[in-house]
């Protein structure tokens, strides 16, 4: 029929169904692309479409990570620090607490407590953000881990040094408990950004046994989840080192 | 000139001839409504707003400490009920992913309506507020006075301009607690962290009123309102037309 002769009823009739066909196709459409997610195989707890689109973000974010982030001098510290985890506690004592580094070279590099309490010394007043929401301002005092891995570089087979920057150092650095019940991964920006520090003093005094003593990474450009207690060891790897909670979901890098 | 007067045909096309609305039922003439791009601006963005709303209750479920007048977000056993706990990484992962696709289309769509100025339709203008207060009253059945018919009426005018000011706000807000110390100049200038993130809650509540009230009124507005928002075409009383 010659569509000059319909009346309006009969007009809106036939573009009615054209809408509504189309309506109805964007509606499995978009129920389908749901499905589509919902149903892929799962990476590291999520869904692969969802941990590219985290992956993604991550991505972005990393050539944004500031050269400082706040720092809260006179605002009041958060009393008492909140204690959210013991993952990773272990049976350790103070007494042999020992702090390796592989990857350095050939062979592990043990550092005793001794030596990073010789270090320079740095203290900050830092927010501290839970992934869950909540946020504390605490003082950290400790050794900046730039300078830890400054000191212990990559010695290469020809008995040169690569120090941490410099073309042929790691990409990343992993870390985990002395039982291995807990690991974090970092992006060398992340840590070698210079309020990123191995912790041994909370807001003036010793590092508590439930906040990571005798030591503690604490690394405010990240979520609290990547601030790992009881550090025990530290790797310099060029693969991307496993993280606890990525492996559970979350996004890998963490960044606030 | 002596003719009889012809009955007007019920055809678009032409004009029909004066009539004055109290005699004979007026005939039903096509109308465009809402233009292709804003239909598609609003039917992608509602399964993506019910998606961004779900997977942020998600979120918020860790760190639940909101609550007014002794009402607690949420009770648990609206947890339960509906399986919104212990999903924080699923509810972080959607959140981020379609954080994209509604701020995106919610751009896209300011764009469109800036540059088709469409966007005239939507400023309330002086009459607006007195409008609003009469459209409040009508709906609410205290007020007896027929409405003028036109396409976006005062309340209307408010509210879908408000809506676009929301979605902004939750861009903003959203930015500002997602990351805090790459944008700390937003975190400050929205009144912290913990600030941000309670007015990032309020406009969630803010949305699901909004959709509420939304919802009713189309319920009210009957059949071939909502026709339009899917087709684009209205049936209007032909003396009506272009208005």
């Amino acid at each position: 029929m010659d569509e000059k002769n319909l009346t309006d009823e009969q007009k809106m009739r036939r573009i009615s169904r054209r809408s509504f066909v189309w309506a109805l196709i964007s509606v499995f459409g978009a129920y389908g692309g749901i499905r589509f997610i919902t149903s892929r195989s799962q990476d590291m707890g999520v869904p692969w479409p969802l941990r590219r689109s985290l992956d993604f973000t991550d991505s972005l974010s990393k050539d944004l990570v500031q050269k400082n982030t706040p720092e809260f001098k006179n605002q009041k510290l958060t009393k008492p620090v909140r204690v959210n985890s013991d993952i990773g506690q272990g049976d350790a004592t103070r007494e042999d607490y020992a702090f390796t580094i592989s990857g350095a070279g050939a062979d592990d590099i043990k550092v005793s407590m001794v030596e990073l309490l010789k270090m320079p010394k740095t203290t900050q007043v830092t927010e501290f953000h839970c992934i869950e929401g909540w946020t504390q301002t605490v003082e950290w005092t400790g050794v900046r881990l730039s300078d830890v891995m400054t000191k212990y570089p990559v010695m290469m087979a020809d008995g040169s040094k690569v120090l941490p920057g410099h073309e042929g150092f790691s990409k990343y650095v992993g870390m985990e408990t002395a039982d291995g019940a807990y690991y974090v991964g970092l992006d060398m920006e992340s840590a070698m950004h210079p309020q990123t520090m191995l912790c041994y003093e909370m807001n003036g005094e010793a590092l508590p046994d439930e906040h990571g003593g005798p030591l503690r990474l604490v690394i405010p450009v990240k979520y609290g989840v990547k601030n790992i207690k009881w550090v025990g060891s530290m790797t310099y790897a060029d693969d991307r080192p496993k993280d606890y909670w990525a492996e559970q979901g979350y996004d890998w890098f963490a960044g606030l | 000139m002596g003719e009889p007067e012809i009955t007007p045909p019920v055809h678009a096309d032409q004009q029909p001839t004066i009539d004055s609305g109290h005699l004979a039922p007026k005939f039903q003439v096509l109308q465009k409504k809402h233009p292709l791009a804003i239909r598609w601006f609003h039917w992608i963005n509602f399964p993506v707003l019910f998606i961004m709303i779900w997977s942020g209750v998600l979120i918020y479920w860790a760190n639940d400490v909101y609550g007014i007048f002794g009402f607690h977000f949420f009770p648990d056993s609206w947890y339960k009920r509906f399986g919104w706990d212990s999903r924080l990484a699923e509810g972080m992962a959607w959140h981020f992913t379609f954080m994209w696709v509604f701020s995106i289309n919610g751009l896209l769509y300011v764009l469109y309506l800036l540059l088709s100025g469409e966007w005239r339709q939507f400023v309330p203008d002086r009459k607006s507020l007195k409008q609003a207060i009469q459209v409040v009253l009508h709906d609410l059945y205290l007020s007896k006075r027929s409405l003028p018919r036109q396409k976006f009426n005062g309340a209307q005018k408010f509210a879908y301009t408000g809506i676009i000011f929301m979605g902004f706000g939750s861009l903003v807000t959203g930015l500002a607690i997602f990351r805090p110390l790459q944008l700390p100049w937003l975190t400050a200038l929205l009144g912290g962290y913990e600030f941000a993130r309670i007015l990032h809650f309020i406009l969630m509540l803010s949305f699901c009123a909004f959709f509420l009230v939304h919802v009713a009124q189309v319920v009210k507005a009957g059949w071939n309102n909502f026709r339009a928002m899917v087709t684009g075409y209205e049936m209007a009383p032909a003396d009506e037309e272009g208005l």
